[in-house]
């Protein structure tokens, strides 16, 4: 589904001492099929922006079009229900949603709400499980009874039970061990190829953001700072100081490098082996030069 | 030759009677003013062996001797007061209702007269750059600052150990660094031991030592150069090493020969260059 | 957390209504509730309004924002209004219904008692707007330290009271995520029958409970981390002064007491 956001603001608390401008003035469209990552430091307003996507949260002025549903002040569409099952959002720290007795009824839980009939559920949680990583013997269990790194799972499975056709991640990965994190984060985005999903990443992790996503939205204090494709985002270090974001490391080693040998290796996603490859290529080219 | 402050000897650990062992047969040394990063993967023991420095948790076998000390039920509140910790979830250690009571909450407890209290509060405050919030709430306060917090007030009853579990685990990057910067500064400044449980590399990078966990044993144990040149291992253990390292690997199998082990950009440069020049 | 019910709710200020010590404060309003009841004549009930709207006045929080937030307060004194105009039958009778007479006595018993119950809510509300619920928790504390003599644990409430305290925007923030969690996997919690929206509590609660006792496990063993070993020997940090300002507003209510006695005596 395609969505667009046209001079969205947001206020938390309006009309009240506590009153507190969250989004300001927020416009971009995202083509279906698209990964996107929302960045920005904390306070930006990025778990604000992700909220408007499922209805959670309606614009105090602007409009927000997801698909053929229209929100904003006055307009709220007239199924709230058919949005939230085509729009699934694993929050942060989805482990604490979890509540059912065992894990099976907990990925259930959402299809059930959307009206999923049983057969299919099943069907659905046969698909998701090897994916996620959970073994099948252990449905029956209690989710309480894992450890943290496999309740994030469960959780995410059940999120994935919906089969929504936009997956937004508010920082899936927080809090899991660095295998754990790239396990998680591959998940995605193999999900995000297969199935031909939209996803919106809300990352802190510059490297995930450039490795993943086609299209970054930077965001600073409730406005959209910059938005463009992870290689041009990340060409301009002053542009990125300014909203004190860090530069993903490989950029940054390619810029000391220019650096030093006076020579540019331009980023454009290529994997650590073809870049080891580049710099060799070129250190062998100088030697052979003199 | 440095004194020992922490001292572990052949210790185990469970929870339960019938449990699995979680630690098993641990033995390490941490030296006074020394800084050393605990890693591994999630429930290899870490947060265990944290608790067992200040006695919120005690052996089943083995003996631990903070300061010469040996902790036990008797030693505690001595022990409490030479090995502060700060937690990973900046909400749940938060005991006062604004930050200054959060930091007096530990020395009230210690019974420490308020004109003191109120100097060292100034103190520790500025210290970690939270003055300005003195009478803030925590609902008010990111998680970075709440951190800042509690590091604050462990400082105010001057510790010989700092243990940070995850304590910057849940902050974003910005705020990540500011903890960091804040904690080897005080380093440097203060005669204090530093350990940092964590799963961020850079923070691992910084220390003098780093003690690898896997599955409630002792891994592997050494200076972050050492540690780090045993790259595959690292991975079979659920573990990731940082990007010089990888890159160093990738172009070493592209037939670049880097000696010595790099630890930062500026060290691969340079190896980059006297690589370059001998060609 | 987008409540508009401003009862417990605190506005920082540095009013002098701010500044006065919570534990005059809490006196004042102590014997605010019981004279209300002796007010019984326009003179009486005059003074009593002044005295509330000037300590609001003073206070410097808005009017209207004070008057907003009592909205769902309104309804209970509508309701009281309402039940006084019907029940009591006592003077003449103003309009005849048929089915309802009105009677001047019920019209003046109604407003009376609407402005008393009006005049405490604005009281009591202007205590928690301009007082920290730490300060009325320090309040209590050193009021009913003299009960520590006969073993009662004085100190233990305090604190149970101010982590409670401490902790209840927390939990307020953990609700709304964890409701908005649950919306998303489809979990309606507005419309539907009754039965249905009673069952959609029970994701909602299990959650918020989990993570309540884990919150209650990880600060039980940051406080003992920090030496915490029970009230003995503990020195405070937060100590309450009497003041010049606290003598003159106890002054002022004693002038404001004994003209409503005067009221009464008079008339
Ligand atoms: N329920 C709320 N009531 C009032 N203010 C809020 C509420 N939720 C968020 N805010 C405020 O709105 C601003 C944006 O918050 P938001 O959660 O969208 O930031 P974020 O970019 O997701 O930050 P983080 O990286 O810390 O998750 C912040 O200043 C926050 O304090
Ligand atoms: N209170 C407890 N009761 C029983 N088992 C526990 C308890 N706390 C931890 N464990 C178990 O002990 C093991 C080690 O836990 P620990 O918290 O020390 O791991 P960790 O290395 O700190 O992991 P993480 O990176 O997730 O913080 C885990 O298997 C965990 O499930
Ligand atoms: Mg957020
Ligand atoms: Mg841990």
């Amino acid at each position: 589904m395609d969505i667009s956001f046209k001079n969205v603001s947001y206020t938390y608390q309006p009309n009240s001492p506590f009153a507190h401008q969250a989004l300001d003035d927020v416009s971009f469209s995202i083509p279906s099929g698209t990964y996107v990552a929302v960045i920005g430091h904390t306070g930006s307003g990025k778990s604000t922006l992700i909220q408007h996507l499922n209805g959670l949260l309606r614009p105090t002025t602007g409009t927000v079009t997801i698909g053929d549903f229209v929100m904003s002040r006055t307009d709220k569409p007239k199924d709230m229900k058919a949005l939230r099952s085509r729009v699934g959002v694993v929050f942060q720290y989805p482990e604490h949603q979890l509540f059912e007795e065992t894990i099976a009824k907990d990925i259930a839980f959402g299809p059930k709400n959307f009206g999923v009939s049983d057969d299919v559920i099943k069907q659905r949680i046969d698909d998701i499980l090897p994916t996620v990583g959970i073994h099948h013997d252990m449905l029956e269990r209690s989710p309480f009874e894992l450890s943290g790194g496999q309740m994030r799972r469960v959780a995410i499975a059940g999120v994935l039970a919906i089969k929504p056709e936009v997956l937004v991640l508010d920082e899936p990965t927080a809090g899991l061990d660095p295998r754990g994190q790239r396990d998680v984060m591959d998940m995605f985005y193999s999900l995000h190829k297969k199935e031909k999903m939209t996803t919106v990443l809300v990352t802190h992790n510059m490297e995930d953001a450039v490795k993943y996503a086609d299209h970054i939205i930077i965001l600073n204090q409730g406005k959209k700072y910059l938005e463009g494709k992870p290689e041009t985002i990340f060409s301009d270090e002053d542009t990125l100081q300014q909203v004190q974001l860090d530069v993903p490391e490989v950029i940054q080693f390619l810029w000391k490098y220019e650096q030093k040998f006076g020579h540019s290796i331009p980023y454009n996603r290529q994997s650590i082996t073809d870049i080891a490859q580049a710099i060799k290529e070129h250190i062998k080219e100088v030697g052979n030069d003199e | 030759m440095r004194q020992k402050l922490v001292e572990f000897r052949n210790v185990s650990f469970r929870y339960d009677d019938d449990g699995p062992w979680i630690l098993n047969d641990c033995s390490f040394t941490i030296y006074e003013n020394q800084s050393v990063a605990i890693i591994g993967h999630n429930g290899s023991g870490k947060s265990t062996i944290a608790k067992l420095m200040n006695g919120l948790l005690f052996p089943q076998k083995g003996q631990i001797l903070i300061d010469g000390k040996e902790v036990n039920a008797q030693t505690i509140w001595d022990i409490r007061k030479d090995v502060g910790m700060v937690f990973q979830n900046p909400d749940n250690q938060f005991v006062g209702t604004t930050v200054q009571d959060d930091v007096a909450f530990g020395m009230e407890n210690r019974g420490i007269a308020r004109e003191e209290m109120m100097k060292r509060i100034e103190d520790t405050l500025t210290a970690v750059g939270m003055q300005h919030k003195r009478l803030s709430e925590p609902h008010r306060l990111s998680g970075g600052q709440k951190q800042r917090v509690a590091i604050a007030s462990v400082l105010a009853i001057s510790p010989k150990l700092l243990i940070l579990d995850e304590a910057t685990a849940m902050l974003d990057p910005k705020g990540r660094q500011s903890i960091m910067k804040t904690v080897s500064h005080l380093h440097e400044q203060d005669v204090m031991s530093l350990v940092s449980i964590t799963h961020d590399l850079e923070e691992v990078m910084m220390a003098e030592w780093v003690i690898v966990m896997n599955q409630g044993e002792i891994w592997a144990e050494g200076t972050p150069r050492d540690i780090f040149t045993r790259k595959d291992a690292f991975h079979k253990i659920g573990l990731d090493i940082p990007f010089v390292g990888k890159l160093t690997e990738a172009l070493r199998r592209a037939d670049v020969s880097i000696t010595e082990e790099p630890l930062n950009h500026e060290e691969l440069l340079e190896a980059l260059w006297t690589f370059h020049s001998k060609t | 957390m987008s409540n508009s019910l401003i009862i417990g709710q605190y506005v920082p200020g540095q009013s002098i209504v701010h500044r006065l010590d919570p534990r005059t404060k809490i006196i004042m309003i102590f014997f605010f509730v019981f004279i209300v009841f002796f007010a019984n004549s326009v003179p009486s009930y005059s003074i009593l309004a002044f005295f509330a709207f000037g300590s609001i006045v003073l206070s410097r929080i808005p009017f209207r924002f004070i008057l907003k937030g009592l909205t769902p307060i309104w309804f209970l004194i509508g309701f009281t209004f309402l039940l006084h105009i019907i029940i009591t039958r006592e003077g003449a009778v103003l309009v005849d219904l048929v089915v309802l007479k009105i009677y001047s006595g019920g019209l003046i018993q109604g407003f009376a008692i609407s402005l008393r119950f009006f005049l405490l809510i604005l009281v009591t509300s202007l205590l928690t707007l301009t007082t920290t619920p730490i300060e009325i928790t320090d309040a209590i504390e050193t009021l009913l330290n003299p009960l520590k003599k006969v073993k009662f644990p004085v100190h233990e409430l305090a604190l149970m009271m101010s982590i409670s305290l401490r902790f209840i925007p927390t939990l307020m923030q953990e609700m709304d995520k964890i409701s908005k969690a649950q919306a998303s996997r489809g979990v309606d919690f507005r419309t539907g029958p009754i039965k249905e929206r009673a069952k959609a509590i029970v994701p909602l609660l299990v959650p918020l409970f989990v993570s309540a006792f884990k919150r209650a496990e990880d600060l039980a063993m940051a406080m003992e981390a920090r030496g915490y070993q029970g009230g003995e020997g503990r020195t405070k940090l937060r100590i309450l002064r009497i003041s010049g300002r606290d003598w003159v507003a106890l002054f002022l209510f004693a002038v404001v007491l004994a003209g409503l006695f005067a009221t009464r005596h008079y008339s």
